[in-house]
């Protein structure tokens, strides 16, 4: 197939990150390799990849970082330069669940400031931190489409609609 | 939440109530994959064209581009490849019907993409969906399966000469990537930057090969316009805006949900008093923003007793446009300023920063509306939020920019009793 894609020359001086590549099942290389077949150019797989890597190691690490280099064949800046740019993915350590409200107006005249307080209050944390034992983080994002079933938050990939206080201590207290 | 037509019979929420209707058998027991069927067994790509053309369908994404015009801009004799992506970034606020359509009728998304990569010739196409719905990603793989099983995806389509591939591509939150070019910049794997335009996406899109990006709901109209012909479907709208439309209705009404209407549906008042199930807790209607956060605000006297028109051309004349369809109605508690600094925030927040009139712009914007809202706000603070707009509007790379000084112009024109309180700071 063809493309006009320039290919990136590496770096005269790589970029060394002091640390080795992640290294990932023989399960997880096949999703890989999966994705990667999707793609007439290997740089297209790389948010699809990018997930991957959060999901098996926590956040997108120095390793996984250079993992997705060597994987895709470009540098490690590229990686960055894409990774800096997407507000879900995650280039420090967070919580075990991502706890993510909407803020936008649709939710916001529904409530939603009173769903982000009774978070903080519940967990003892403001948006933005993670509980000490490492099992919250607390978020306020943008519009995630669920404007009809306000007020709402998403916690990792899960979306959790038309929230009251009681419900919250549901899903929170049932979480594993 | 409520999913129903209102005005019309229901087109493309026919199945959503069906039981298991997101199986393959259920989408085909109720007329899908006959409108492949049908063009594969005699339709040209240009019929398709054409048929589309007649259907006056336009792009249910937001810009409302006439369907079958930018289909015809794909060059018929490019050696290049040709990509169908779906834009299923549905990320405009107020906006949610997308996600009901892929969730209880991914099979209709497969037949409208199939359709429309015959037509203009592509042999790979993507569904290019926000990453939090990450849910969606998961339905359409499984639909994805279920086509290739049953031979409608992959070589020789129902034993035609006919070979289509679809995959899906997560984004990884950002609303810029639903402008097109920015999303093309992210199936790329680069920062989702939106791009020069000409060249346009027919011309030079993925891969700088000829593309077609359309939106989920233009794309699932598609079956039927085959099915009914596009006259039909046309006659469903108006001469000008063809068909149905979908509304994701939010805010205070007691029936939030997605309605579909006919296009030219003739009362928006009447829509929100009594098919939305009227004003919540029995509050007055203050304001409403019709089309998603882009579009201008409008005030209930817009709308009461003013037989508004919801179609393309009905609304602009009320002063307002149809957008993405993203229905947000507001009651007399919502402070208009409030809304708009709220607003102001997400522009802030999801501008690209590749552009300076946006980056910058928007970012002044917001700290000018935290400044009033600390009680620090001067009079003629309304006239600086508007010169900050006006340079944005226009002069930013992509869209965004008038996307983020629309509400605030809209807004400071239209409640300026709202401003003005927070301006004053109470020394009338």
């Amino acid at each position: 197939m063809s493309t006009q894609i320039v290919n990136i020359q590496p770096l005269s001086q790589p970029v060394d990150l002091g640390v080795e590549p992640a290294t990932f099942s023989p399960e997880v290389e096949k999703e890989i390799d999966q994705h990667l077949a999707k793609y007439p150019v290997p740089r297209s797989a790389i948010l699809p990849l990018m997930f991957i890597v959060q999901r098996e190691r926590g956040y997108l690490d120095p390793p996984g970082v250079l993992y997705l280099a060597n994987r895709l064949k470009l540098r490690v800046t590229d990686i960055w330069e894409v990774a800096t740019f997407y507000s879900m993915i995650q280039m420090s350590p967070i919580g075990k669940y991502h706890i993510q409200i909407c803020r936008t107006l649709s939710c916001k005249i529904r409530g939603a400031g009173k769903i982000t307080e009774y978070c903080s209050q519940k967990l003892g944390i403001k948006p933005g931190q993670t509980t000490e034992d490492g099992r919250f983080t607390l978020s306020e994002v943008e519009c995630l489409g669920s404007c009809g079933t306000a007020p709402m938050f998403q916690i990792n990939f899960d979306y959790h609609e038309e929230l009251t206080p009681e419900k919250i201590d549901q899903i929170l207290d049932g979480l594993p | 939440m409520r999913i129903e037509a209102i005005g019309c019979e229901p087109l493309q929420l026919r199945r959503v109530h069906l039981e298991n209707s997101r199986a393959l058998d259920v989408y085909r027991n109720n007329g899908g994959y006959a409108a492949i069927k049908k063009v594969l067994d005699g339709m040209s790509p240009d019929d398709v064209i054409n048929e589309v053309k007649k259907s006056a369908l336009r792009g249910r994404g937001g810009a409302g581009f006439p369907t079958g015009m930018k289909w015809s801009f794909v060059p018929k004799d490019s050696p290049k490849p040709k990509y169908v992506v779906c834009n299923a970034d549905e990320s405009e606020p107020g906006t949610f019907k997308d996600r009901y359509l892929m969730e209880r009728d991914p099979h209709m998304l497969i037949e409208g993409m199939l359709i429309a990569a015959y037509a203009l010739g592509a042999k790979t196409n993507y569904i290019y969906t926000r990453g939090e719905y990450k849910y969606l990603i998961d339905i359409m793989d499984v639909a994805i399966e279920e086509a290739r099983a049953a031979g409608l995806l992959g070589d020789r389509i129902l034993n035609s000469d006919f070979s289509c591939e679809i995959y899906t591509h997560t984004g990884a939150g950002a609303y810029i990537c639903g402008e097109e070019t920015a999303l093309l910049s992210s199936l790329e794997g680069l920062r989702g930057h939106p791009r020069m335009k000409p060249p346009f996406p027919a011309v030079s899109g993925l891969y700088a090969c000829p593309t077609v990006v359309n939106n989920v709901e233009t794309l699932t109209a598609v079956p039927d316009i085959i099915n009914m012909g596009g006259e039909a479907y046309q006659k469903l709208g108006t001469e000008k805006s063809g068909g149905t439309k979908l509304w994701s209705v939010s805010g205070h009404v007691n029936k939030p949900g997605v309605y579909e209407l006919p296009m030219g549906y003739d009362d928006m008042e009447k829509f929100i008093m009594e098919d939305c199930g009227g004003m919540l807790d029995g509050k007055q209607l203050k304001a409403v923003i019709p089309g998603g956060s882009s579009v201008y605000i409008m005030r209930a006297d817009q709308i009461i007793g003013k037989d508004v028109r919801m179609d393309y051309e009905g609304l602009v004349a009320a002063g307002s446009s149809v957008g993405s369809g993203g229905f947000i109605v507001m009651d007399e508690t919502v402070d208009v300023f409030e809304s708009t600094k709220n607003l102001t925030e997400f522009y802030k927040h999801e501008s690209c920063g590749w552009c300076t009139p946006c980056r910058e712009g928007t970012d002044w914007l917001v700290k000018v509306f935290k400044r009033i809202d600390s009680g620090a706000g001067r009079i003629e603070d309304a006239q600086l939020l508007l010169d900050l707009c006006d340079n944005i509007e226009g002069k930013s790379f992509c869209p965004l920019g008038d996307a983020a000084a629309w509400p605030i112009q809209s807004a400071i024109k239209r409640f300026p009793e709202d401003f003005k309180k927070r301006l004053l700071n109470g020394n009338e």
